[in-house]
C-alpha cells in the first residue's frame, strides 16, 4: 500500500506530479506527431517494439500523475473529467489521439497535397495522390449519364424549376397557407411528373408537357373561384381532366403535326444516369411510396377482416424479400405479366417497384403512429360526428404522422441509399457510371477516386436529410 | 348473422380488385408463355446444370442438378449472412456502449463511426472494398505471413485448415458440455427461487465447457492438426496457396462492408436500449448493495435487452436481405447463381424468381420467429 501511496498526490508535492505528468504527456503527444508530420523517430535508438510502445507508455504515467480530484485548477480538472476518468480510459484516449494524429498526414496528403487537379488527360496523375482530374474529366457523365451534352440544359431547367416551384411554401402568404398541402400533394407531383417524363425526355411528346403546365396553370387560376368547401375535390380531379380534355379533344390533330415538325430531341430512358438519375428515381418513389403506405396503415389498422389480411400480406411480402430479387422481377418477370402489345419503360417499371417496396416500410412507420395514439383521440372525433375519412384526415393522421417524423425519414434515407440497385436493371445512377467509368481502359486504376467523390456526395444527402428531419421533428414536436 | 352492406361492400370491392388484378396478370403469362413456346413447371430443377461456380460449400460442378445449384447459393447466402451477423454484434456492441462512455473522445469517435457509415450506400461500400481497398493487397507471390499461418493476397484470404480425427467424439464432448450447463443453469435459478442461495454458474459453466473437450482430446483418442496454405507456382507469373482453407475476396469484402454497415444501426439500438432503463432502476440497485457488475448484469442488462432485442432482430433481417447485393461483386450467392446463371440459361422468369423470392420469405421468417420466440421468453412475466 505505501507503493501506491508515494505514487499519489497530495498538497505538498501536487504541481510536481502536474509538471512531471504533462511534461511526460506532452513528449508522448510530440513523439508521435513528429514521426506522424515530419517522419522523425526520437525513440529510434531504441529497439523496434520499444520504441513502438514508448510513446503510449510514457502517454499513460502521464496522464496517471496527472490524474488528481479537485486539483483546483479548471482545465485540468475538465480534463480528467472528459478524457482521463481511469486507467482504461486513460489507454483508450490515448490510442484514439495516437490513430488521429497518424492519420492526418496520409489523408491530408492523398487528398491534397499529392493530388493532381489541373489538366485535363490522365498523364499529369503521376503522384502518389489522388488524381482529382479523372472525376472533372468525368464530370458531366457523373452527373448526367449518358445524356447528350448538347441538351443537358433541360435536366438543369428542370431541377431549378422544380427547386423554385418547391420553394413556394416559404413565400405563400398566410392567406394561401391552407393550400400548401392541396399543392404539395397533388400539383406539384403533377407538375413534376410533366418536367421530368415530357421535357426531358423530350420528343414529339413534348406537347404533352406544354398541355401540362397549361392545365395546371388554369387550374390554379379557376381555383380561385371555386367556393373553399369545394376545392379540396375541385383540384383532385380538375387538373387531370383539363389535361385529358387539352390532350385527346382540343386541337388534338393539329398539335401531333407540330410535335412532329418541332419539338425538342427525344433522348431515351436508358441514357438517362448520373446523379440527376438518383434524384429522379429518389423523388418519384418518395411521392409516390407515401400515399401507398398510408393506405396499406390504414388498411392493416382496417375493421374489415379481408381488408386487413390483404393488407397484412402486401406489406409481409415486400418487407420480406430483398430489393433487388422485386428489381429482378420487374426486369425480368413483369413483362410476362403484361399483354404482348404493352411495353412499359424500364424506368417507369424501377419506379414502381421501389415505390411498393418502400410503401410497405412506409407502412409500418406509419402503423406505429396510429398504434401510439390513445384511443381518446378516435372516440373524441366519432363523438363530434365525424365518419372514417373525416376522423383519419383531420383528427388521426395529423397526429400520428407527427410522432413518426423520425421512422419516415429514416425510410426516406433508405430509399436514397438503395437508389444505386438500379444497375440489376441497367440504368446506371452515379455509382454505376462509376463502374462503367472505372472499366475505361484509357483511366484504369482510378477507382478508388471515383468511389470516394460518391460517397462525399452520397453523404452530405443523407445527413442533410437526417439533419432536417431532426429540426422538422422539434418543430412539430408537442407535448401531451 | 346480420349482414350490412356497409360493411360487406368495401371488403367485396377490394376482393374483386384484388382478384382481377391477379387474374389479368396470370391471363397474360399464360397467353405470354404460350406465345413464346415456354411451358410452366419445376422440371428443370433436376436437371443437369452444366455452369461452374467458383466457390462452394458443398461439392458441386457443371454434372450436377440445378437444385444442387440452388443449394449452393442458399448455403453460400447463408454463410455470409451469419459471418456478418456475428461481427456486426460485436461491433455493434461495443460502438453502442462506447457511444456512452463518459470518455469524450471514445464517445466522439463512436459518433463518428456510426454518422459515417451509416449515410454512404451499402452498394458503394461493396464496391469500395472489392474494388478499390481489396485491389490494392500483395500478388499471393509477395504476400507476408501472418502470424506465420496466414495470407491475405488479392486472391483472398488462405488460412490454414483444421484436419481431425474422431471429430465426432469432440462433438458430441461440445454438446454434453452445453446439456450440462443448461441443466446447472436451470438447478441453479431454481435453487435460488426457493432456498435463495447462489451458485458459481459463470465458473462452472466456463469450467465445463473447458475440461470436456479437454478430455476428449486425452481420453477419447481425438486428434488434431493444421494444414497450412503452402505457396504454389501455376505458371510463370500466377501463383497461388494450396491447402488450408482460402476465403475468396468476394466474400471478405461481402461480409466486411455488411457488417460494418449494418454494426452503426446495431450500435444505435444498443444505445437506445441502455439508455431506455431509468436511472431510478440502476439508483434502486445500487442502494440496496448491488455492486455495479451485480447491477449491469442482474438489473440493467434484463431490461435494456427487452428494448435492444426488437429492432436488432430488424437489422439482423435487413442484413440477411441486404447479402443480396453480393450479385454485384459476383460472389456467388442465391441471387447471382440462381436468379443469375440459372435464369439466363434456362429462360424460366417466373419459376426462378418466384423461388428466390420465396427463400427470402421463408429465411426472413424464420429469424423472425426465433427472435420473436426468444424475446417473448426474456419479456416480463405479468401476473
Amino acid at each position: 500500500m505505501s507503493k501506491i501511496n508515494f505514487l499519489k498526490p497530495d498538497k505538498s508535492n501536487l504541481y510536481t506530479f502536474l509538471y512531471l505528468g504533462s511534461f511526460l504527456f506532452f513528449v508522448s503527444v510530440l513523439d508521435v506527431l513528429l514521426n506522424s508530420f515530419f517522419s522523425l523517430n526520437l525513440t529510434g535508438f531504441l529497439p523496434g517494439f520499444l520504441s513502438f510502445l514508448l510513446p503510449l507508455i510514457l502517454g499513460f504515467i502521464g496522464l496517471f500523475f496527472i490524474r488528481i480530484e479537485l486539483s483546483g485548477i479548471k482545465q485540468l480538472d475538465l480534463l480528467n473529467k472528459h478524457i482521463n476518468t481511469n486507467n482504461f480510459n486513460a489507454v483508450l484516449s490515448l490510442l484514439i489521439i495516437f490513430i488521429i494524429l497518424k492519420s492526418i498526414p496520409p489523408i491530408l496528403s492523398w487528398f491534397f497535397i499529392d493530388a493532381s487537379f489541373a489538366g485535363d488527360s490522365k498523364d499529369v496523375c503521376t503522384g502518389t495522390g489522388a488524381c482529382w482530374t479523372y472525376i472533372k474529366v468525368w464530370m458531366r457523365r457523373f452527373m448526367y449519364g449518358m445524356y447528350p451534352n448538347g441538351e443537358q440544359w433541360r435536366i438543369n431547367l428542370s431541377f431549378i424549376a422544380l427547386a423554385l416551384l418547391g420553394s413556394v411554401g416559404f413565400f405563400a402568404t398566410d392567406k394561401f397557407k391552407k393550400y400548401l398541402t392541396l399543392y404539395y400533394v397533388i400539383i406539384y407531383p403533377f407538375i413534376a411528373f410533366l418536367f421530368i417524363f415530357f421535357f426531358i425526355s423530350g420528343g414529339p411528346v413534348f406537347f404533352d408537357f406544354s398541355y401540362g403546365i397549361i392545365a395546371a396553370i388554369l387550374s390554379i387560376i379557376i381555383g380561385f373561384f371555386i367556393p373553399s368547401k369545394l376545392k379540396f375535390y375541385y383540384f383532385l380531379i380538375i387538373p387531370f381532366a383539363l389535361y385529358i380534355l387539352l390532350k385527346y379533344f382540343l386541337f388534338y390533330e393539329e398539335l401531333i403535326e407540330l410535335g412532329k415538325l418541332d419539338g425538342l430531341n427525344w433522348v431515351e430512358t436508358g441514357a438517362w444516369g448520373g446523379l440527376s438519375l438518383t434524384f429522379i428515381i429518389s423523388f418519384f418513389c418518395l411521392i409516390f411510396c407515401f400515399p401507398i403506405g398510408m393506405a396499406f396503415a390504414l388498411g392493416r389498422r382496417s375493421g374489415f377482416p379481408l381488408i386487413r389480411y390483404i393488407s397484412i400480406g402486401f406489406i409481409e411480402f415486400w418487407r420480406g424479400v430483398p430489393l433487388i430479387t422485386v428489381l429482378f422481377m420487374s426486369a425480368v418477370m413483369f413483362p410476362m405479366f403484361l399483354p404482348a402489345d404493352f411495353f412499359i419503360d424500364k424506368l417507369v417499371r424501377c419506379i414502381i417497384a421501389i415505390s411498393l417496396f418502400e410503401a410497405a416500410y412506409v407502412a409500418e412507420v406509419i402503423r406505429g403512429g396510429l398504434q401510439a395514439l390513445p384511443r381518446g383521440q378516435y372516440e373524441a372525433a366519432k363523438s363530434l360526428g365525424m365518419g372514417y375519412w373525416r376522423m383519419h384526415i383531420f383528427v388521426i393522421l395529423p397526429q400520428a404522422l407527427k410522432l413518426v417524423i423520425p421512422g419516415i425519414a429514416n425510410t426516406f434515407l433508405a430509399l436514397v441509399k438503395d437508389t444505386p440497385l438500379i444497375f440489376v436493371v441497367g440504368l446506371l445512377e452515379i455509382v454505376g457510371m462509376l463502374n462503367l467509368a472505372k472499366t475505361n481502359p484509357e483511366w484504369l486504376g482510378f477507382a478508388m477516386e471515383g468511389y470516394v467523390f460518391a460517397a462525399i456526395i452520397f453523404w452530405i444527402i443523407c445527413y442533410a436529410m437526417s439533419k432536417y428531419s431532426y429540426t422538422l421533428e422539434q418543430k412539430y414536436k408537442t407535448d401531451r | 348473422m346480420n349482414f350490412k352492406l356497409k360493411d360487406i361492400g368495401p371488403q367485396l370491392m377490394t376482393v374483386i380488385a384484388v382478384v382481377l388484378v391477379f387474374g389479368f396478370f396470370t391471363y397474360n403469362a399464360q397467353v405470354n408463355m404460350e406465345n413464346r413456346g415456354i411451358d410452366f413447371g419445376f422440371g428443370f430443377l433436376s436437371q443437369e446444370s452444366s455452369f461452374d461456380v467458383q466457390f462452394s460449400l458443398i461439392e458441386y460442378d457443371g454434372s450436377h442438378s440445378y437444385f444442387r445449384a440452388y443449394l449452393v447459393g442458399l448455403l453460400n447466402t447463408i454463410l455470409v449472412s451469419v459471418i456478418g451477423i456475428i461481427l456486426a454484434t460485436i461491433l455493434g456492441v461495443i460502438v453502442g456502449i462506447a457511444r456512452l462512455s463518459p470518455n469524450y473522445l471514445i464517445n466522439k469517435f463512436a459518433a463518428f463511426y456510426v454518422e459515417f457509415f451509416r449515410n454512404i450506400p451499402l452498394l458503394l461500400q461493396i464496391f469500395f472494398w472489392y474494388f478499390a481497398a481489396l485491389r490494392a493487397l500483395p500478388l499471393p507471390q509477395d504476400a507476408e505471413a501472418m502470424f506465420g499461418i496466414s495470407y491475405l493476397t488479392i486472391k483472398g484470404l488462405f488460412v490454414p485448415a483444421f484436419i481431425w480425427q474422431n471429430s465426432n467424439i469432440f462433438f458430441y464432448s461440445i454438446v454434453a458440455a452445453i446439456i450440462a450447463i443448461i441443466v446447472i443453469r436451470t438447478r441453479a435459478k431454481k435453487k435460488q427461487e426457493t432456498q435463495g442461495t447462489q451458485t458459481p454458474v459463470l465458473l462452472i459453466s466456463i469450467g465445463l465447457i473447458l475440461i470436456l473437450p479437454l478430455l476428449s482430446f486425452l481420453i477419447g483418442g481425438v486428434r488434431l492438426s493444421f494444414e497450412i496454405p503452402v505457396l504454389k507456382q501455376l505458371a510463370t507469373t500466377s501463383f497461388i496457396y494450396e491447402g488450408g482453407v482460402s476465403l475468396p475476396p468476394e466474400l471478405i469484402a461481402l461480409a466486411l462492408s455488411l457488417s460494418l454497415y449494418t454494426a452503426t444501426f446495431i450500435a444505435e439500438c444498443v444505445r437506445a436500449g441502455i439508455q431506455g432503463v431509468g436511472k431510478g432502476q440502476k439508483e434502486a440497485a445500487a442502494s440496496i448493495g448491488l455492486t455495479p457488475n451485480q447491477v449491469l448484469k442482474l438489473v440493467v442488462m434484463p431490461q435494456a435487452l427487452r428494448i435492444i432485442i426488437p429492432p436488432t432482430t430488424n437489422q439482423y433481417l435487413n442484413l440477411t436481405k441486404n447479402s443480396s447485393l453480393a450479385a454485384a461483386i459476383a460472389y456467388p450467392d442465391l441471387v447471382l447463381v440462381f436468379a443469375g446463371t440459372a435464369l439466363m440459361q434456362t429462360g424460366k422468369a417466373i419459376e426462378i424468381v418466384s423461388i428466390t423470392m420465396f427463400t427470402y420469405l421463408s429465411l426472413s421468417i424464420s429469424i423472425s420467429l426465433f427472435m420473436n420466440w426468444y424475446n417473448n421468453k426474456i419479456a416480463i412475466q405479468e401476473k
